[in-house]
């Protein structure tokens, strides 16, 4: 295999800076770095027309970028090098395969393009497929072919997968079952790049997030400390109508609406003030609830932020 | 592994898909012995003698309509077909991110539609000959032969670029069918062209189907003296093959458009 083209080695599967990339007058990315380290389960989010796809493919080499540079695995994955290609697998939003092969066959088909191949068995326990092996692709429901689109993409052994949206259109429990798959996947040492537009996905596996909007990297880190970082705790709860108006001190900190919903750095002081307030009133607080903030609170709070909340279906 | 090795893969499975789609195998079979079959019960099966003496039955003079039809079916409408399908269904695609050779999977495509023209031709002489009489001739096998490796290689080709003006899965049969099916009726496929007017057949002769017509009727003549190598309608039809390569190479889409 040649490895001529392989760049300066890094410390980072996956390594971009400054990308950048336009269709046309339309910035689909615009200036981004990205690292993810080797072992890492990495998410990519953000809103439909994000830029996450994007830049996932242009990461996998089915793109070409505007600017900016990108190693993964050390390789420029425009270079469309074998050597490359041989070490990642790829889960597409919408890919297919042969309608008319069965399950086995269609692994044992991919497996065919790879120097080494994991074995068939491991690979149909790994995606829960082994009762379905003799089954025809076309006999199998919309969740057991995106299982076999992960077959298919384990099928070389790669160091490192991406999986694009992986589990959009599961039912809750196959949503279980394939993010087991991908701890499965983490604990065999592979890097995992996954994107999704559900945070408690995201919560669940990435040790890193990115949050992408319109081009842009608005956030990154861990997604505990991400949803913590700068945030408040919320306190929400209803009054019946003519309740007497909220303590000055609370007053600041409510939040526009019907319901009531008080943003707070001090939630026990707030908290304190408030009950204080309604026991000496007589006053029940319906619906009382503390939450902290979430990855998801965060998320719709940067997306409102820089796109004034455009919603696409 | 070598690339090759990987192509030939390609067609093992290829073949497996193709059989187990019933549908597309029983009439990709049986179109080609129906039209024999209809010919015969429409025009006869009478013996047709030449100055020499010799008889020939009739049906001698419609295998290689039938045979024209049989290769466009299997290459260029198949490949046409096959490609604008499974790149709508994001199979190129994937096939694209794993180390196989793009050349590879094509070249896998191609051949198993090309041994399918073979055993379409081979099933409907095989038929004609056991069930109507069909000469098979001995003196042209060799152009023959050759017309038919030409015929096949131009209309994988064909079939390959036009996948460049097909823009989903949808529009495949609409686009397939209007490309060729109007070149079948004016190229002496079935229909002998004696009769129409020369600006009919002129732009006949601009496409390659009318040159695969003659250049097959010549090359199974049982009444043919020479060789029969039309070396004017090969050359024709070779124009186009380079031409579709071109085409390919410069337009082919790994992914559906958007």
């Amino acid at each position: 295999m040649t490895s001529a083209r392989k760049q300066e080695p890094s410390e980072w599967a996956i390594d971009v800076r400054s990308l950048w990339k336009a269709y046309g007058d339309v910035e689909a990315i615009r200036g981004i770095d990205l690292h993810v380290a080797a072992g890492e389960v990495f998410a990519l989010l953000g809103p439909n027309g994000a830029g996450k796809t994007t830049t996932v493919e242009i990461l996998e080499g089915h793109r070409k970028r505007s600017g900016g540079e990108v190693s993964v695995l050390g390789y420029d994955p425009e270079a469309n090098d074998r050597a490359l290609k041989q070490q990642v697998g790829i889960v597409l939003q919408s890919t297919g395969v042969e309608q008319y092969l069965s399950v086995e066959e269609t692994i044992d088909l991919f497996r065919g393009y790879y120097p080494h191949p994991l074995p068939l068995e491991q690979l149909l326990d790994l995606v829960g497929l082994r009762e379905q092996r003799r089954t025809r692709v076309k006999k199998l429901s919309g969740g057991q072919q995106r299982r076999l689109d992960v077959a298919v993409g384990l099928a070389g052994d790669p160091e490192l997968l991406f999986l694009d949206e992986p589990t959009t259109g599961f039912d809750p429990s196959a949503r279980r079952g394939a993010w087991e798959m991908v701890q499965g996947l983490k604990a065999l040492g592979k890097t995992v790049v996954l994107t999704t537009h559900y945070m408690e996905e995201a919560e669940y596996l990435a040790d890193r997030v990115a949050i992408m909007v319109q081009g842009k990297i608005v956030a990154e880190g861990q997604p505990g400390e991400l949803a913590l970082r700068d945030r408040a705790t919320t306190v929400c709860f209803r009054l019946a109508d003519g309740a007497p108006s909220l303590p000055r001190e609370l007053q600041a900190a409510l939040s526009p609406g019907g319901a009531y919903s008080l943003a707070t750095d001090s939630p026990t002081r707030t908290l304190h003030i408030l009950t204080a307030w309604a026991v000496e009133h007589g006053i029940e607080l319906e619906e009382l609830t503390v939450s902290n903030p979430t990855l998801e609170s965060l998320f719709i709070e940067l997306v409102g932020e820089s796109s004034g909340n455009r919603e696409e279906p | 592994m070598n690339s090759l090795i990987l192509a030939l893969r390609q067609v093992r499975y290829e073949n497996r898909a193709f059989w187990r789609n019933p549908a597309a195998a029983f009439f990709t079979i049986i179109f080609p012995l129906m039209f024999l079959a209809i010919f015969n019960l429409i025009f006869g099966n009478e013996a047709v003698m030449d100055d020499r003496g010799r008889t020939f039955s009739l049906s001698t003079f419609y295998v290689p309509g039938i045979m024209v039809f049989a290769i466009v079916g299997a290459t260029y409408t198949n490949v046409a077909m096959g490609i604008a399908f499974s790149r709508d269904g994001g199979l190129l695609k994937r096939v694209r991110g794993t180390p196989l050779p793009n050349w590879s999977y094509l070249a896998g495509k191609l051949l198993h539609a090309v041994l399918l023209a073979v055993l379409l031709v081979v099933i409907v002489t095989g038929a004609g000959t056991l069930l109507y009489g069909v000469d098979i001739p001995t003196n042209t096998m060799p152009a023959l032969l050759l017309t038919l490796a030409v015929a096949a290689a131009t209309f994988c080709a064909l079939g390959l670029a036009v996948t460049a003006l097909i823009p989903n899965a949808d529009a495949a049969p609409a686009i397939v069918n209007a490309s060729i099916l109007p070149l079948l009726f004016i190229s002496d496929v079935f229909i002998p062209l004696d009769d129409a007017p020369i600006w009919l057949t002129t732009f006949a002769d601009v496409f390659p189907v009318r040159h695969m017509a003659l250049a097959l009727h010549a090359a199974f003549d049982p009444f043919a003296t020479g060789t029969a190598f039309e070396w004017m309608h090969l050359l024709i039809m070779a124009g186009w093959l380079v031409g579709g390569v071109l085409a390919t190479l410069r337009f082919f889409r790994w992914e559906p458009r958007r």
